[in-house]
Formats: C-alpha cells, sequence, structure tokens
C-alpha cells in the first residue's frame, strides 16, 4: 500500500520545482506558461491522492473543473503570448517595461 | 501490492525528473516534451490511485491539446534561442533556498506520522465492476451540475476570447476579393497592341 504522504511529497517537490523556474526564468514567457501548468499538476495530483484516501469523489470533481480552467487558461494565454509576439517581436519579460512601472 | 509500490516510485522519479528537466533546460521545445513526459508520468500516478477517467482526461486534454498548442506556439513563434546561464547562476541560490525551505516545510508537515491516513487507506474497495467513470458522471450531473454548466460556458468564453486576440482582421493578410474577381471585365486586364510581324530590315543589323 502507498502511504499518502509519498503522494504529498511528490507533489509538494514538483510543485517546489515549479516555482523555482517562475523565479530562475526572466527571458521567456512561455516556459513560464509552462510552469505554471507543471504547479497545476502537482496540485491535482494531491487532490487525486486525497480524493483516493478519504474515498470522497468530490476531489476528483475538482480536478476535473481545474483541468477545465486550466485548459482555457492555456488558450488563452497562448493568444495573449502571440499577439505580444506580433507586436513587439519577442517576448523577453525583461523588456516588458512599456508601462514604466 | 509490492508491484503497485514498485510502479509508483519509477514512476515518481520520472515525474520529478522530467519536471528538473522542465525547469533547466534552454530550448523551449525540449522543456515542452519534458513537460509531456511528466504528465505522461503523472498520469500513471492518477491509476494507481483508481483515478482512471481523470489520468486519460490528462492523457487525452493535455498531451493531446494543451501541450500540441504549447508546441505549435513554440515553434511558430521565431524565439532567438538566448543563453539564460548568466541570469540562471546570479539567481539561482536565491531560488534554491527559498523553494528548500518550502518544500522542506512541506515534507516535514505532511511526512508519514504527522499525516498518518493509514487508517482510511482500505476505504476504496475496487472489484471488478469498479468503474470510475460511473461514480464520477453520477454526482457530477446532480450535485455538481450548476458548476458543469458553467465550466461548459467558461470554455466558450475562452474560445471566442482566444479567436478575438488572436485573429487578424483581412486587412493585414492575403486572401482573395471574390467580388472583385467576378466583377473583372477582359478590357481592364489584357491590351491588345498591333506589333509588325517581322522586324524591319534595317533594325535587323543592329
Amino acid at each position: 500500500m502507498i502511504p499518502l504522504s509519498h503522494y504529498l511529497i511528490v507533489a509538494a517537490v514538483v510543485f517546489g520545482l515549479s516555482l523555482v523556474g517562475l523565479m530562475l526564468n526572466r527571458k521567456n514567457i512561455i516556459l513560464l506558461l509552462m510552469c505554471v501548468e507543471l504547479m497545476l499538476l502537482a496540485v491535482n495530483t494531491n487532490f487525486i491522492a486525497f480524493a483516493y484516501y478519504m474515498n470522497d469523489t468530490a476531489g476528483e470533481i475538482f480536478v476535473f473543473f481545474i483541468l477545465t480552467v486550466a485548459a482555457a487558461e492555456a488558450a488563452i494565454g497562448l493568444a495573449l503570448v502571440v499577439l505580444l509576439f506580433r507586436n513587439r517581436g519577442n517576448i523577453d519579460i525583461d523588456q516588458m517595461n512599456q508601462l514604466k512601472g | 501490492m509490492l508491484i503497485q509500490q514498485l510502479i509508483f516510485y519509477i514512476f515518481a522519479a520520472i515525474v520529478i525528473g522530467s519536471a528538473v528537466m522542465v525547469v533547466v533546460l534552454n530550448n523551449p521545445v525540449r522543456c515542452a516534451l519534458s513537460l509531456v513526459s511528466a504528465f505522461l508520468a503523472s498520469a500513471v500516478l492518477w491509476i494507481l490511485a483508481y483515478a482512471e477517467f481523470l489520468a486519460l482526461v490528462l492523457v487525452l486534454v493535455y498531451v493531446g491539446a494543451v501541450m500540441t498548442l504549447f508546441l505549435f506556439v513554440v515553434m511558430m513563434l521565431n524565439i532567438n534561442i538566448v543563453s539564460m546561464k548568466r541570469h540562471f547562476v546570479k539567481y539561482l541560490p536565491f531560488g534554491l533556498i527559498t523553494v528548500a525551505l518550502l518544500v522542506a516545510l512541506m515534507i516535514l508537515v505532511i511526512r508519514p506520522e504527522h499525516f498518518n491516513f493509514a487508517h482510511l487507506s482500505g476505504t476504496v474497495n475496487p472489484s471488478v465492476d469498479y468503474s470510475n467513470v460511473e461514480r464520477l458522471g453520477r454526482v457530477l450531473y446532480t450535485d455538481y451540475v450548476y458548476a458543469f454548466i458553467i465550466a461548459a460556458i467558461l470554455l466558450l468564453v475562452a474560445i471566442v476570447a482566444a479567436i478575438a486576440l488572436a485573429h487578424r482582421p483581412p486587412r493585414t493578410r492575403k486572401t482573395q476579393n471574390i467580388l472583385k474577381q467576378l466583377l473583372t471585365r477582359p478590357q481592364e486586364r489584357v491590351r491588345l497592341h498591333k506589333m509588325p510581324s517581322t522586324p524591319k530590315p534595317n533594325e535587323s543589323e543592329s
């Protein structure tokens, strides 16, 4: 029997790795979107593990809706990236200072 | 039971290794392919937790649609792959310390002594006629039907938003103008000039 904690530890490690990816990457906004997808995967793994060990289907329903929202988010995010590349010619995060913030 | 544990640890190692590759690789195409391998390996972990339907949805929707979209965008945009080694090395200690503290804290909290669900772990008893799809559908279409409808509307809004953002109007791309083509007359396109059929003798010398 696989303990619940092992699922949670795997999800925590993946979440931390995607967080370090978000912090280190300053050049390519597509890689940021990929790291966000990886974070959502870690969270979904937590939900699946709890749904199995507590014998509750609500966790799987949550994962279902998270997958839906994440697919919509990826589609709109990539459309924004394409628009950004068309207007600016690069997707460099360091050079996004048009608002002078 | 032993074979399940073996599969779990092998595929958990693949998930973590793929996550490392997503973070450290330089080429976005290789990052996307590593992410695909992370999704496939975690689908195996989900199947081990008896969530077959969601594992297959993960493979179909994520690997089949979302990652294909990612690869399409990565390859369509002509991004020059600059080396981010300098930046990477500059921020690596800060990032590693922060994330190591965070992950160590989480593992400290969720380790088996403090977070033990061993008394609950036998509650799912998958018999031969256990159907994950049926169990999911029974609550999805009754208790969560409003959330289901809202998710459908959300997908429609996402389609409209993505098309409205990325669609170019016809003035900036090259399209056929059907009306202009149909209204064309031969007098506008073809001009006939009268020319002598043979060259004149005095021009043939030069």
